[in-house]
């Protein structure tokens, strides 16, 4: 069934040219825009972090300077939270989410490419940093460190006005997500019937909604502090350095869930597919997954537990930080027993999902002991806490997102990904993963900081540290292997067919890739795995063949994103650079989104894939 | 080391006693014996000297959390080994086998079963809560009375410590009685840093504006390092400091000496004047009369002092020269400049026999 997409005009395939990129306003393109350059950034950050476990690998490291290795560590956070993680999450709930609510696009297009380019040029904007100095106050920026006198440079304006562009592209996606969501779910797509995915991405936009625009603000205040001399952290003007760490954490935080969330409903979805079974307890999966987003809200000072707030805060912060660990472990839980006399057929896909799994327990676990505040005074800001938080969001995060990309890559390019190829991958990455940061646990025990450029020897930590190097080589390996699969698997690959996995979700009934308008006909929706139900279940079929629609009129394409985008990248920059850009920048957003008010929104009729297409 | 031997040798029995056991036939227990092995040799590769771990504590409040670590690690593990023994077993047992393509039971969930592990999960969790509460509350008890007061005063990149009832100041190098509780009160001057013996204490951040409190008892006699633990700049990593815990005679001694300060003899000694010209306008030494500067360590006692530069180097009379004549090479990014090189067309400020002269006359501060 997939060779029906042929008919597709020629100005909506692959072959089209840059301006129908540049001006696309297509869920499912600009969810390969996102994901694109996400890993872009993502191998950025990760040659950055190559060359730190290069200049680590032995005692007094001389491969590179402190002031480099400050500036590598900071743009290594930022980068893999803001520019790789974020958006590569946001390459998923585009490509995903209106194939998963029987949707033909997000319910506001213009708005989603508005959120693609002002990620991209952010991101941008803030490498551009390296040719200056890069930020080196860390991803979390204290003051007065972060403040004009200890860093005289123009990096950490970089890291404000950068992390302001991202922040922003954050909340207007978050925003049209949570109304896609809301508003456009096909008939019978309960909010009880959506996939765990959907769910998880609806959870993630209120905590983007909720947590950044506080921290908008406060970074808007280190930015006045540095550039007009208001105080407002600084100690020697009365101000209060921990007044940041405050309403930095009550961003940063969330900010975790923003990253895990998502990566737990791919899993969610993968799990199930392959155990051939449904998932164990949706209810309790997707309450734990609200329930976490609302305690989240609530664990910020865990971040601070050495900082002096005294044993009553510190007491209720455990508190609450312990009682995360419950929705937590029910997932954990509940992913397991969905194995639980299963039919597991083991994919790539599966093998990332259950080591996902895996991993994410050793990092809760490890995370369940320092969320005992007396132990996190031993273990905070040393090497314990590196492994901690690269096995949540890199045994967790990175291996829940590359399952998605095998499992989901038939919907970005109707072809499969090699899977003998892609178990060496996953054998690689995971065995790399482990002895990188595996040691990491017993450095940190020994007594080894982080953010240090540099050790001495004597200290029991050349071994491990050499290990670590080690394992990081073995990662970087399974990466370059990764690069090839997909290179491989964009034109080399055989045609995957609209349903290779034998899914149980909306986006199996429609065509690989899919086409622009999605699906032919309305899905009429009867139950939480429509496709699997239509094919196993007795219940009709998600999509009927003889009520393809003959006149669907899909979203123009606009400029107009890109141009206001571009305006607000102008804004940002002039502030370091010079103000009349800045000036000219603001113009650009106002009058751009003049325009884009004024044009017709409403683009040729697209022609449906063809009749009997889908089930 | 004792613990990994005993280790190696468990491994070894395991791997004899699996021969009667059905292991043998997949080779099991000899493919465990070899992994345990190699395991074993790395560890004890990477074992030896640990001065900076957590799991040795000689001082109360490191001995607290150790005991509240060790349990939770061990509950911990438990979980871990349950969770990751199940995805693996079932991975195994219940994988897709080729003309097996029925389809499995389809299980939606088991509300008894899930509210069993919620409940279950809580459990845990209230146990984990009510330790470390217990430690929590113990942690929170106020110095006694008779703590000897230090000032912690935590600069970009070294630490100075103040006895303000003893009238001693120094730096990097902290001297403590066994025994006697200890309060500290910790200032900045500049930057957020955090204060860290490992084997004493958990950490506490020092935050300019603010003067924060820790206290612990010393429990055995050693040389402990430390090191700042919250990123404050360039030389974030350099800012080491060492914890000499003595017997109280010995303390007693060390109070006297840094009390006393410089032989009055060695006034007159040429590195005396050479210190007096180009040191003393940052640096002070008791018992001198124009050595009053403020900006950098204290250098009362530093003929004593076991390494330099906040614990980057050892302390020898060569490294002691290197360090004078340019620091930065020692440690990138300190403040101190380089006084025995020329810096473009200014020539150095000390000659070689200068600097003689100075090492001389500082390796007798002891």
């Amino acid at each position: 069934m997939a060779t029906m997409t042929q008919t597709l005009p020629v100005a909506q395939t692959w072959k089209s040219d840059v301006w129908s990129w540049i001006t696309t306003v297509d869920h499912k393109r600009i969810a390969k825009l996102y994901l694109f350059a996400a890993v872009a950034f993502f191998a950025i950050a990760g040659t950055e972090s190559m060359i730190m476990r290069t200049q680590l690998a032995t005692p007094d490291g001389t491969l590179i300077d402190g002031s480099l290795y400050n500036q590598l560590f900071t743009m290594h956070g930022v980068s893999m939270i803001f520019i790789a993680i974020m958006p590569l999450n946001a390459g998923f709930f585009n490509l995903l989410v209106p194939l998963h609510i029987g949707a033909r696009d997000v319910a506001f297009p213009r708005l989603n490419a508005l959120s693609f380019w002002m990620f991209l040029f952010g991101a941008i904007f803030l490498n551009l940093s390296f040719f200056t100095g890069a930020p080196d106050g860390g991803w979390f920026a204290y003051p007065p460190l972060t403040g004009k006198e200890f860093s005289p440079g123009t990096g950490m304006e970089h890291w404000i006005l950068g992390l302001a562009v991202l922040g922003t592209s954050s909340i207007i996606s978050s925003l049209n997500f949570a109304v896609t969501i809301f508003n456009l779910r096909a008939p019978g797509m309960k909010m009880t019937r959506m996939p765990v995915f959907t769910w998880m991405t609806l959870v993630t936009s209120f905590l983007i909604l909720f947590a950044f625009p506080p921290f908008t603000v406060a970074s808007v205040l280190l930015l006045t502090d540095r550039i007009v001399g208001t105080g407002f952290f600084n100690p020697v003007a009365g101000g209060d350095p921990v007044l940041w760490q405050h309403l930095f954490w009550f961003m940063g935080h969330p900010e975790v869930y923003v990253l895990i969330l998502p990566p737990m409903g791919i899993v969610s979805e993968v799990l199930p597919t392959f155990a051939r079974k449904p998932l164990f307890g949706y209810t309790a999966v997707v309450f734990s997954g609200i329930s976490i987003g609302f305690m989240g809200f609530a664990v910020w000072a865990h971040h601070m537990f050495a900082v002096g707030l005294g044993p009553i805060a510190n007491g209720v912060f455990t508190a609450i930080t312990m009682l995360i660990a419950i929705p937590t472990g029910v997932k954990v839980l509940n992913w397991s027993a969905t194995l639980f006399r299963a039919s597991i057929k083991i994919t790539t896909p599966m093998l990332f999902a259950v080591s996902f799994v895996a991993l994410f327990t050793i990092g809760g676990l490890s995370g369940m002991m320092h969320a005992a505040s007396p132990v996190d005074m031993q273990h905070t800001d040393t090497y314990f806490i590196v492994a901690h938080l690269h096995y949540v969001l890199f045994g967790g995060s990175i291996f829940g997102i590359l399952a998605g990309i095998y499992y989901w890559w038939p919907k970005l390019t109707g072809r499969l990904l090699n899977e003998r190829l892609g178990k060496i991958h996953w054998f690689l990455a995971f065995l790399g993963f482990n002895i990188t940061f595996g040691p990491m646990h017993i450095l940190g025990n020994d007594g080894m900081p982080r953010r240090v450029y540099t050790y001495i020897s004597g200290q029991g930590w050349d071994t491990w540290n050499l290990v670590a190097t080690g394992g990081a080589y073995l990662m970087a390996l399974s990466f370059l292997l990764f690069a090839f699969i997909v290179l491989k698997g964009l034109r080399g690959e055989k045609s995957a067919g609209d349903d290779p996995w034998d899914g149980a979700t909306l986006e199996w009934a429609t065509t690989s890739p899919p086409a622009v308008h999605n699906f032919d006909s309305m899905p009429v929706v009867g139950s939480n795995r429509p496709v699997w139900d239509g094919k196993y279940g007795g219940s009709p079929a998600p999509m009927d063949p003889a009520a393809a629609e003959s006149d669907i009129h899909m979203p123009k394409a606009s400029y107009w994103p890109i141009f206001v985008a571009l305006g607000l990248a102008f804004a940002a920059a002039g502030v370091i650079y010079s103000y009349p850009m800045s000036a000219v920048g603001v113009v650009m957003i106002f009058y751009g989104t003049f325009a884009w008010t004024q044009e017709s929104t409403v683009g040729p009729p697209a022609r449906p894939s063809g009749s009997g297409a889908g089930h | 080391m004792h613990d990994l031997y005993r280790l190696i040798t468990l491994a070894s029995q395991i791997a004899g006693k699996s021969k009667a056991t059905r292991w043998r036939r997949y080779g099991v227990g000899r493919y465990l014996a070899v992994t345990l092995a190699a395991v074993g040799v790395v560890v004890l590769a990477g074992c030896g000297e640990l001065p900076q771990t957590i799991m040795h504590p000689a001082g109360d409040d490191a001995r607290l959390i150790l005991d509240l670590l060790v349990p939770v690690l061990w509950i911990a593990l438990v979980i871990l080994v349950v969770v990751v023994g199940f995805l693996i077993v079932s991975m195994v047992k219940y994988r897709y086998r080729p003309g097996n393509d029925g389809i499995p039971p389809q299980i939606h969930g088991n509300p008894r079963l899930e509210i069993t592990w919620m409940v279950a999960s809580a459990l845990i969790v209230a146990v984990l809560a009510v330790m470390t509460f217990k430690t929590m509350s113990i942690r929170a008890e106020a110095p006694g009375p008779g703590a000897l007061i230090v000032e912690v005063t935590a600069n970009q990149w070294w630490w100075e410590f103040t006895y303000p009832e003893l009238d001693v100041v120094t730096a990097n190098e902290l001297y403590l009685p066994i025994g006697q509780e200890v309060d500290l009160r910790l200032a900045s001057n500049d930057v957020i840093h955090s204060f860290w013996f490992p084997s004493l204490s958990g950490k506490q951040d020092v935050v300019p504006g603010t003067v924060n409190r820790m206290n612990f008892v010393p429990e055995e006699i050693g040389v402990y390092p430390g090191q700042c633990t919250e990123f404050c700049g360039l030389a974030h990593g350099q800012m080491r400091m060492a914890a000499f815990v003595v017997s109280p005679a010995e303390f007693d001694r060390w109070v006297e000496m840094q009390q006393t300060g410089a032989d009055p003899a060695l006034a007159t000694s040429p590195g005396a004047q050479v210190f007096q010209i180009n040191c003393a306008a940052c640096h002070s030494i008791r018992g001198t009369a124009a050595a009053f500067g403020q900006i950098g360590p204290e250098l009362t006692g530093i003929g004593a002092r076991t390494t330099l530069g906040a614990g980057v180097v050892n302390h020898t009379p060569e490294t002691l020269a290197e360090w004078i004549r340019d620091p930065s090479q020692i440690k990138p990014g300190v403040l101190m400049p380089a006084l025995g090189v020329d810096v473009g067309d200014v020539p150095a400020a000390l000659s070689e026999d200068d600097i003689t002269a100075l090492v001389n006359y500082l390796e007798q501060m002891r």
